[in-house]
């Protein structure tokens, strides 16, 4: 699955896009994120399944495109 | 052919538009709130084009770091308030509209009442904490709001508030983000930069979503997030929906909203703590001043980046003289560092930002270690 990153998260992993493998749900995503980039576990972020915001842990499959989107404040 | 019919001629040419858009444009009332990056190209395309009454919020001066995307100020207007110049600027273009200037800060006392004088209202702001007072704000008084963001090469626009029937519940900003970060969480304007065209896009946006809404053509952003990144031009369009936990944080009525502290609720007492990674994105910055609060010969010496050197005794007689606009202050673990950076709060602040780092300078130096 693709994973693409906004604003001060690619800040954090270094890349706009990253490309993981066999993840079964969002909740997933996240721990191992997070544990490739501790930085994360403090940052803010709205998660984006196939372009779709998403509130509750969401299953997955390598097809899907996961967005996340950090607030921005600047105007 | 009278001056209406020329001045506003190329857009009445527009079928889709014609004399009817053109005359509720002349009708409608918007308020934009932040006369900086957005605000401006929001305020001269809606004035250009003859939205009839436009109010403009904001309380601060023209500075000369804000005049590569300010772009309605001049060299000559540093110093002088926003609104005042703004006003003055979007006046001569257009003498045929009101303009209504609040020289004032928006605070969750007046609000309600600015914002119930108008039809749409525009986010323009700087900061987390009018963000979601301005987004509960609307929520409250049922306006449409047009919300515009920006981050060093990205932006973010949306219509919040707003439905094209009357059944469905409108989706708001805290449909996206539930809740306010730490305000030192995410780096603003001052401290991370921002390319100067980006607020003139995203505010282009803004302004184009706005007169769509007005005149009802096209697809206005409802229930979307549009995001765009100036640097490789990618864009993309996210599809939002409302959420339980987004109404259990909007004050329940005008009173709760007045009595809901916005402030407090982005600058928690550990949020004037940065971590290693923050502390690094911060040395990129020219325009801070990094002090090493420690006392005269505590090691390890620092050479990696530039700082002064105030041990915490003589900070406070040597804060005034500080003239950045970020200020972090380290010590060995991160305790003296964080009642420095207090000390410079109660001393100079809130104008600025202040951090200590976190840990201190013996685990910023483990970190940068294992790197």
């Amino acid at each position: 699955m693709n994973i693409i990153v906004f604003g001060q998260i690619a800040d954090i992993t270094g890349t706009n896009s990253l490309t993981l493998e066999n993840i079964g749900d969002t909740n997933q995503l996240v721990e191992q994120l997070t544990s490739a980039y501790p930085a994360l576990s403090t940052a803010k972020y709205a998660i984006a399944v196939d372009k779709k915001i998403i509130k509750e842990n969401t299953a997955l499959n390598n097809n899907n495109t996961i967005a996340l989107l950090p607030p921005f404040s600047g105007g | 052919m009278p001056e209406i019919s020329q001045r506003y001629n190329r857009q009445i040419l527009l079928p889709e538009f014609g004399e009817a858009g053109q005359q509720k444009l002349l009708q409608a009332k918007v308020l934009v709130i932040g006369a900086g990056g957005l605000g401006c190209p929001v305020l001269q395309y809606l004035a250009a084009a003859g939205v009839g009454t436009i109010g403009i919020v904001d309380d601060d001066v023209v500075s000369l770091s804000n005049l590569h995307r300010q772009v309605l100020y001049s060299t000559n207007d540093v110093g002088l308030p926003k609104v005042e110049r703004a006003t003055a600027v979007l006046k001569n273009l257009n003498p045929g509209i009101e303009i209504v200037p609040y020289n004032l800060r928006l605070t969750n006392q007046n609000a309600l009442d600015i914002i119930g004088d108008f039809d749409i209202v525009v986010d323009g702001t700087d900061n987390f904490s009018t963000r979601y007072m301005v987004n509960d704000a609307c929520v409250l008084l049922n306006k449409p709001l047009v919300y515009g963001a920006i981050s060093k090469f990205e932006g973010q626009v949306a219509v919040f508030n707003c439905t094209q029937n009357t059944i469905e519940k409108p989706v708001n900003y805290r449909d996206l983000f539930p809740n306010p970060p730490a305000e030192d969480e995410v780096m603003n304007c001052a401290e991370a930069g921002v390319l100067g065209v980006l607020p003139g896009i995203i505010g282009s946006m803004q302004a184009n979503e706005t007169i769509k809404l007005i005149t009802g053509i096209g697809q206005p952003l409802i229930d979307r997030l549009f995001s765009y990144n100036a640097l490789n031009n990618l864009t993309y369009d996210f599809l939002l929906t409302t959420s339980e936990e987004a109404t259990s944080h909007i004050p329940k009525d005008t009173v709760a909203f007045m009595n809901t502290d916005y402030d407090l609720a982005c600058s928690t007492n550990s949020s004037i703590e940065i971590d290693a990674a923050e502390f690094n994105a911060l040395l990129s910055n020219k325009y801070i001043t990094v002090i090493d609060v420690r006392e005269e010969g505590e090691k390890p010496v620092i050479t990696e980046f530039p700082h002064l050197h105030i041990p915490f005794a003589q900070l406070k007689e040597s804060a005034h003289a500080l003239n950045t606009e970020v200020i972090i202050t380290f010590c060995q673990s991160g305790g003296r560092s964080l009642k420095a950076a207090k000390l410079l709060f109660d001393t100079v602040g809130p104008a600025k930002k202040i951090y200590s780092l976190r840990g201190g300078i013996i685990n910023w130096k483990n970190i940068q270690a294992n790197k």
